[in-house]
Formats: structure tokens, sequence, C-alpha cells
């Protein structure tokens, strides 16, 4: 078609599309920038480590192009036909980019290979646009001219692009539906091209394409917010209802039918269908052991799940909470759902929630309590290990009264017996005594915790009626552990060694293969 | 699309700063107006004390220390600074303190007899374990983990790299250890251990103090040591300690980095460091707590020691009421580094070949700590392909929560080329050239810092450390230590070591009230 047209450069109609090919040199240069910048975006976004993303990102990009520049010289004829089918594809490619990225991210096994297989085939396709512009143009313009409007367009485009991604589409679309807008502009150059052309050849099977290609794009433009949310499914593995990053963890919460799961950092933190095993065999065998709980404290569990436990307690008049994260203990008072799933414990007037590194606060709080709940997440790391020292346990002891009593959450002595009996060994280097029990919490697996007293604990538990895990012939079987679960010979948790941080990460990797 | 290569090579190029931030340092134009002679006469009454200690650094701060101990209590400390402290001088913000210097204190030797009874009284030492052991308290013991290696573009545990490591390179390290240990374990034919701590104390056997006399990097030449994961550990840490190359260091002082600590604590703590957000300045405020307000005169310039008689004469300037007092003293524990006293106490300094090396150190707020590939954020965390010393966590010791908000203080020693050159190179720079040395070297090392970095605040060192060159030993041997005026400094010994200058200001004090007829128990 070029080919024919290209001498009837004075016709109206061959005006028109030199203007919308023009046009269309700043649109694919816009787009094609978009495209780079958001696979650039989202690989820092997803992998980490920008200026590697970036750059790797960027290099691969530019010489996929090259590849494409150079695979143009294998277009003979039909440059308008190819160029508008390539308009299409990197529609498709180009438009569905961000999304697709972000959804098979939790599910390629390697991501990066996905990554730069887009990277390469958007490139190539947008290598190819600009050599056949410049041929279907040739003949409309001298070349002196032809060279400085194309690439006049293509800078311009580059520039808008530039500033327009991180300062407008990235903060208002955000970079799934920055890509389905920028797709719905290269589709609508090649709509554009094969509606001015409609008379010269048949269009029906390309504008067909285009047309779906296009009302994928808009599909994709309105579910936007939901593939963002089904990324996360993805790598929840169910409905993701709620998810917040804080200065100090990713919260996420996800429903699956009735079960209502809260996860940090992609950990598990409870299951609503069987934490009130957790929840009653972390507060009850405390309680039922100490004669006047009235001050309680709890470390930890701003879910307020073992603060509803306690509550149900009248002889407690009060309740200490100290949590790091403000954002959780908002999110398990104001969210209707949380607040029902705790019972309002965290409003409860009986209960004073501190928002406060509890190493710290540990260390400069006064006064004693009748029993202290110690629930921190697992010890994955050096700053949570800090929780689980000797040192730690000592400040925890001198809050202790006379007669009170302490349990701390402490891993499974299934998958990790070591670390579990590490916990105890801890706490009678701090000076108290110790008793292990554990439970069975089906999303958890088996589950361990440990009793602390400045004397040995008892053996009787006096328990309330009306709970629904533990009563007083299941309250003592908790204590009886089989072989594989036995105390063996471990070291003390210091915070110059953290021999707990290192044998919980030995342990569970084991487990998990 | 062309226009994509442009723009692809501006954002390899980021552009660090502006950032917040300060230009600090030691108050240059006092120490030039004392130099040059600049400051006013003595005038008014002359002020008698029985002794006087001229210098606030550690080493001073440790003499007044043991002074305190011993109940001399008539005695005055001048300072140039506004603070006294010296190398051990912190900072703070909002979120935490930070040092400005030495920021950690190894567990001490059984040797060290005066630092842990200092330790002891501190709180820092809580008790002794069975074997008489003592035990630290765990809170000032580095926290797990201590140290990190970026190498090969993954942070490992440790500071010498463990993978990617040839068999020689292995056989070497595993040899260089060995031989160390020897070191550690040796002692000289007049009984003393080979290296210890403190320095004083070592071995004068020659078949140790020969060692004096070659450079570290000709020592390990010639024990066939040339793998080059060896060599730059090495380096580190001759940098690190002493501020300068090995090809400077003497293979005494090189060895005695690795062979002189034997840290002496309970449940195996003896490897391990004492370590406060404030670094160092921890000690340096009990200490002066120790001495007392009331005896230390900070913003005074000592522009002239002299002896008159028995007595010695002290000109010092209040830069705060612009008076110069004369202060007649019968004893004096001269306590400032030698750069300064060889031009204010003519007769009493100035040791031939005492060079300098000169620092930089930064803090740098973070609204995120960083993290990075393989083990976690360690107390210190050091970049094999980085010419820095690496960065420290201020708030390693006292946070559980690993990713808020913190400082981390950016160290260099500026050892490459001459001390004078490196010097005057470095007051050359400017703040903000400075923040994007130190914002390029810590975006290398953890680049998911961009964009979190709030303030650079930078300290420049001029003198941070005497440099235990190759005969430096030998030359320091001579200094003598007569009375009336007795020299307190690290400077002595070569070696710029808390550890050293607090024996050195321990001894000082104990000859001067030894002088002054003073009765107490040696600690020294």
């Amino acid at each position: 078609m070029a080919e024919e047209t290209a001498p009837a450069s004075k016709s109206p109609a061959s005006k028109s599309h030199a203007a919308i090919l023009l046009l269309s040199v700043l649109v694919v240069a816009t787009c094609g920038l978009i495209y780079e910048l958001l696979a650039g975006t989202l690989a820092s976004y997803l992998l980490g480590d920008s200026v590697t993303q970036f750059s790797t990102v960027i290099g691969s990009y530019l010489f996929a192009m090259g590849v494409g520049s150079f695979l143009s010289r294998y277009v003979r004829g039909d440059e308008m036909g190819v160029f508008i089918r390539v308009e299409i594809m990197i529609a498709m490619l180009g438009g569905w980019s961000a999304a697709g990225l972000f959804l098979a991210f939790p599910m390629a096994a390697d991501f990066r290979i996905l990554l730069y297989a887009l990277v390469l085939a958007i490139g190539v396709l947008v290598g190819l646009e600009i050599p056949l512009l410049i041929r279907i143009l040739r003949g409309r313009f001298a070349f002196r001219n032809l060279v400085s409007n194309v690439l006049t367009y293509d800078y311009v485009g580059a520039l808008i692009a530039s500033l327009a991604f991180p300062l407008v589409l990235v903060p208002r679309l955000g970079m799934i539906r920055t890509g389905m807008v920028f797709g719905l502009a290269n589709v609508a150059v090649a709509v554009a091209l094969l509606w001015v052309l409609r008379r010269e050849r048949r269009v029906v099977v390309d504008m067909l394409a285009a047309v779906l290609v296009a009302g994928s794009l808009v599909a994709g433009l309105f579910l936007g917010e939901r593939i963002q949310r089904a990324a996360e499914i993805a790598y929840y593995g169910e409905g993701v209802i709620y998810a917040r990053s804080t200065p100090y963890q990713r919260l996420v919460l996800a429903r699956r039918g009735g079960d209502l799961r809260l996860y940090l950092n992609g950990n598990l933190q409870f299951s609503s269908r069987d934490e009130y095993r957790y929840h009653e065999a972390l507060v009850w065998p405390v309680l039922g052991r100490v004669a006047h709980p009235s001050r309680v404290l709890v470390l930890g569990g701003g879910d307020g799940l073992a603060a509803r436990e306690i509550l149900r307690d009248s002889r407690v008049a009060h309740v200490d909470l100290v949590d790091l994260d403000p954002e959780m203990t908002r999110m398990f008072r104001q969210i209707p759902q949380l607040s029902a799933l705790n019972q309002g414990s965290l409003s409860n007037p009986r209960l004073k929630v501190t928002n406060a590194d509890a190493f710290r606060w540990a260390r400069s709080a006064k006064g004693q309590y009748d029993a202290i709940l110690v629930d921190f997440p697992d010890p994955t790391d050096y700053a949570l290990g800090k929780l689980y020292t000797v040192s730690f346990y000592r400040e925890v002891a001198r809050l202790l009264a006379p007669q009170g009593v302490m349990v701390v959450q402490s891993t499974s002595p299934m998958v990790a017996p070591r670390s579990y009996w590490t916990v105890a060994q801890t706490l009678e280097a701090a000076g108290l005594s110790t008793r292990g029990y554990h439970a069975y919490v089906p999303s958890f697996g088996e589950w361990g915790y440990t009793l602390a007293a400045h004397q040995p604990p008892v053996m009787a538990a006096n328990l309330p009626a009306g709970l629904r895990f533990l009563n007083a012939t299941s309250e003592p079987l908790m204590f009886d552990f089989p072989p594989d679960m036995a105390r063996r010979p471990v070291p003390v948790n210091r915070l110059d060694n953290q021999a707990l941080v290192r044998s919980f990460s030995e342990e569970w990797a084991k487990y998990e293969g | 699309m062309m226009a994509t290569g442009a723009l692809g090579g501006c954002a390899s190029a980021p552009a660090y700063g502006p950032f917040a931030g300060q230009l600090l340092g030691a108050d240059v134009a006092r120490g030039h107006a004392l130099r040059d002679g600049r400051l006013p006469a003595a005038s008014g009454l002359e002020r008698r004390i029985p002794l006087l200690v001229l210098g606030g650094g550690v080493a001073g701060l440790a003499a007044g220390w043991r002074l305190r101990e011993a109940g001399f209590d008539d005695f005055a400390l001048l300072e140039l600074e506004r603070e006294a402290g010296g190398n051990a001088r912190a900072g703070a913000n909002a979120q935490t303190a930070f040092p400005w210097g030495a920021h950690y204190l190894p567990v001490p030797g059984k040797e060290a007899v005066a630092l842990r009874h200092m330790l002891r009284q501190f709180g820092m030492i809580t008790g002794e374990d069975a074997s008489g052991a003592p035990i630290y308290d765990p809170y000032q013991l580095c926290a797990d983990l201590e140290e990190r290696l970026l190498w090969r573009g993954e942070w490992q545990e440790g500071l010498y790299p463990s993978t990617y490591l040839s068999a020689q390179d292995k056989a070497q390290r595993d040899r260089f250890t060995a031989a160390m240990e020897a070191f550690r374990k040796a002692i000289g034919r007049d009984g003393r251990t080979a290296f210890a701590s403190p320095s004083r104390l070592s071995s004068a056997d020659p078949a140790y103090t020969a060692l004096d006399g070659i450079s570290f990097a000709a020592w390990l030449a010639g024990q066939g040591f040339n793998s080059a994961p060896l060599l730059a550990y090495v380096r580190y840490a001759c940098r690190d300690d002493y501020g300068c190359e090995p090809e400077a260091v003497s293979a005494w002082a090189g060895i005695h980095y690795f062979a002189g600590r034997r840290g002496w604590a309970s449940d195996g703590a003896g490897e391990s460091v004492l370590t406060w957000p404030e670094g160092n300045a921890r000690l340096a405020r009990l200490m002066a707590g120790r001495v007392g307000a009331e005896r230390i005169h900070s913003n005074t310039s000592v522009l002239r020691v002299a002896r008159d008689g028995a007595d010695v004469l002290v000109d010092a300037h209040d830069h705060a009421s612009g008076h110069t007092q004369r202060w007649r003293a019968r004893a004096v524990v001269l306590a400032m580094p030698d750069f300064v006293a060889r031009h204010v106490a003519t007769d009493f300094a100035g040791v031939k070949g005492l060079t300098y090396a000169p620092w930089v150190v930064a803090n740098v707020a973070v609204s995120r700590l960083p993290s990075g590939d393989g083990v976690p954020l360690a107390w210190d965390n050091v970049a094999a392909g980085s010419e820095s010393l690496g960065y420290v966590v201020a708030t390693h010791q006292t946070r559980s929560n690993g990713e808020a908000v913190g400082v981390l203080t950016w160290y260099n020693a500026l050892s490459r080329g001459d001390p004078a050159a490196e010097r005057r190179a470095m007051l050359a720079r400017s703040l903000p050239q400075w923040q994007a040395i130190v914002a390029q070297d810590l975006l290398a090392m953890n680049p998911e810092l961009e964009g979190l970095i709030e303030r650079i605040d930078v300290w420049r060192w001029g003198h941070a450390m005497v440099r235990p060159t190759v005969g430096l030993r030998a030359a320091l041997a001579g200094v003598a230590q007569n009375g009336p005026v007795f020299r307190a400094h690290s400077d002595l010994c070569g070696l710029s070591l808390f550890e050293e200058a607090h024996d050195s200001g321990v001894q000082a004090a104990e000859r001067a009230m030894g002088w002054l007829g003073h009765v107490h128990e040696a600690l020294a």
C-alpha cells in the first residue's frame, strides 16, 4: 500500500495520513518509554535493588529495540500493514505487562525469566516502529525534514512519558492501570490508521483484533484494583480483604469462606477457625494458676485475641497490652469484623494499649503483674530474637509478682524442638522455674508454650466453665511431651549469641525442605 | 525511541543530594589561634593548685578518674573543646544517640586491671562467675549479629569472606589464624606476654620488638601471605584500628591487632566488645561524671606549659570569658595529643616521627534501616568492594524492631596518600561533596536506602589518631616520664585505642600522686 500511495503526496487523504502518522510517532515514543519504565519500576518493586533492576531492564530493552530495528529490514512491502499489527501486539503486551507481572510474580518459578522475556518482546516490537514509520513516510517529506520530524516527535514523546510517569501516572493510576491506558493509546493508533485506510484495503480482521485488544484493556482498566488484590490473593491463596504496610511490618488480612486469617510479613498469625485453641491454651493455664490475677500484662498480642480471653475473667481488674505497631491495634479496634473477633477487647475500659517496642518498654517499666502473657511473633530475625533473650526475661521476671505466673509463646516443639526448649532453658537462666506444654492448633500444627514463675508452677489449674478447648481433663494432657518433642540439652539464648534465631532458622528450614 | 538511550544514561548516574546536615570537627580556628600565638597573655592573679590535668580526652579523663578513686580531689582538668571526651564524643537526634568517633571497647583481658575496676564501678561488670571471670551486663555487650561483610553481592556473617575462596586462600587464612594464635600465646624471654593489652606490659624480648622495624606488609610478604582476600582483610583491620595501610603500619602493631586481645569474661563473651548507641562517649561521660563538672574547665586553650623552680606554670585561655589565667601547679598530667603539646609544652613534648591519620565520620539519619541479600543487618556492616570502613547501626543495642528509623555511623580512614596531603584534601571538600561521597558509598552497599536518607552530618578529624608506623615504638621507648610533668596519651604507645589511653592516663595519675606524696594503691 505504502508503495502505491507514496508518490501521491498531495492528496488530502495522504495529508491526513501523514498527520496521523506523525502524531503516532509521538504516541509510540511515549508508550514505548512508559513500558520500559513500568518494567523497571515493577522489577525494583518486586525484586528490590532498584539500580540493578533499572539498569538491566533498560539495557535489555534498548538491546531488543536494536534487534527490532535490525529485523525491520526483513519487512518487504506492506510496511503499513505490519506497522498496524505491531501496534496491536504492543498494545496487548505492553498494556497488560504490569498486570501480568503482578499476577505472575507469586506463581512464576523464575520471575526474572518471565520479566526479561516480556521486556525483550516489547523491545523488539517497539524497535520495529520507527524504522517502519520512516519508510512509510519517506515519500511525504524531504529526507531532511523526515528525519527531523520523526526524531523530534520521538524525543518529545520520551519527555512526556518520563515526566508524566512519576508525577502523574503512578501516583494517580497505579502501575497496572498506567499500562492499560498506554496500551489503549497504541491500539488507538492502529484503529485510526485502519479507519483512514478502510477504503484502500481490507481491514476487517485487523480491526477486529484491535477492538478485542482495546476491549480487554478497557476491562483491565476497570478491574485494575481487583487485579492488584488478586496478585496478593495468589500469594496468600485466599481473598485479601485488607493489606497495609506499616513502618514495622506488612499486615494482610485474608478471608476464605468463614475463615479470617492475619499474616504479618507473610507469616500466619491466626486463623479465625482455630484461634480459640491457640488463645485458650495461651491464657487459661496461666490465669488458672494465679489466685488473684488482678493486674495482667500482655506483650505483643496486638490482635486483642488473648486480651479477649483475659477480660472474660472477672477477677482481672486491669490489663496492660504493649504492642509495637499502632496500625495493628487500631485495625483490631476499629475494623468491625476484627473487633467482633476479639469482642471489642481493645476498647474495653479495663485494658490499656501502649504502642512501644517491648524490649525497651520492659527495661523502664515499673510495677508488678500477677500474670504476664508473652505473645510475640516467632524469632525469625535478630531483632525479634532479642525478645527471647535472658536479658529480656530478667526484665519481665522483675515485673512478675512473687506469686505471679507468666507464659511465653515458644514456637513448635514438633518442628523446632531445640528452639522450643531454648525458651525454657533461657527462662530458667533468668531465675524462673518453668513448665512446658503444647496444644494442637490445626492452622499452625503442634504448638508450644512455656509457663514460668518464681516458684515451680503448680500442677492443678482452676479453669472456668464453658471453654471450647480446655477443661479439667484436657488441660493436664498438654503438659505431656512424647519422645520426639522431649526436652534436650540446648544453650541459653543471650543477646550476644542469639542461639535461638540460629536454631529456629535451621530447624524450620529443615522442616520445610 | 532513540531518546531512551540518553535517558538510560541519566538513570544510571543518580544525583546524590542535596541532604540536610552540618559539617563538624575540632575547632580549627581555636587550634590555629593557639599555634599562631594570637591569644592574649596571662593577666590577674596566679592560681595555685597541686595538680593540673591538661587535656580531657580519654587519657585525661582516665587520669582524673584515677585521682578521684584515690581520694585525690584537689586538681583541675583543662579541655580545649566544649565537651571533654576527645575521640569518644557523641551526638544525638530525636531517635538515638550516635558516636562521632570511637564506638566500642573490646572486652578487656586479665592484664587491664584498672580498666576492669572502672567497668565494675560503672555497672558494666555485674559480678563474677564460679571461675572468677567477670560477668558483663548483657545489654552492653554487642548484640548478635555483630558483623557482616558484603562480598560478591551477598552479605555474610563475619568480616572474612567465606565463599568464593580458592584452596590457597583457605590455606593462607588458616595459616594466618594459626600464626596470630601463636603470637597471642607467645611469652618473651623476660616472662612477659609478647603482645599485651595494655601494650605497655608487652615483652621487651627482641624476638618480638624487632617486628617494630619492618612494615606489616613486608612481614606478610616475608611469610608468603599473598592471598587477596587475606590481604584485604588485613588492610581493613589496619585502617579500622590504626587509620593507615599495612605498608605503613609496623609488623608489631599489625600483629598486636590480631594477637593483643585476650578478653576475659564469663559465658564465652571474651571475644565480644562493649558498645553503646553513643559509642565510647558512654565511658567518657561516666568518667567525666566521676571527675566532677566543677573540676573540668572546658573551652580552655593551654597556651604554655613551663617549669618555674619546682613548680609548673600553665597559661590557659578561657574562650568563654576571653581571659587568660596563669596557674601554678606542683605537678601536671600532660594529656594532650603530641601534635598540640609540642607547640605549648615545648620542653616536655614533641616526639620525632609521630604522624596522624585523618578520618571522616558521618552520621546518616535514615527513615528505614537497610537490609540487603544474605544475612540481615548487623551492628558493623562492611563492604569488601568499598574504600570506606562501612557503617555501624547506632540503634543496634537498644531496639528489637529492626525496620524503623535509625542512624548509621559511617567511617572512613583517609589512608591512601600522605597524611598531610589527605588532610588538606579532606578540609578542601565541602559539606555537599562529603555528603555525596557518603551517600554514594552507602547506596552502593544498600541500594534500598535510596530516598530514605534524611540527613548526613559529617565530622572531619584532621588528626584522628596516631599512626603506628615502622620504628615508632622504638622512638616512643625513649620518651622519659619525669616529674613534675607526666605525660598521658595513647600517642605515647602509638596505638590510638581506648584501653591504651586509659592505661596511660591511670599510670600518669599514679606517678603524679607519687610525686606529690599522695598514698594510694597501684592499679596500673
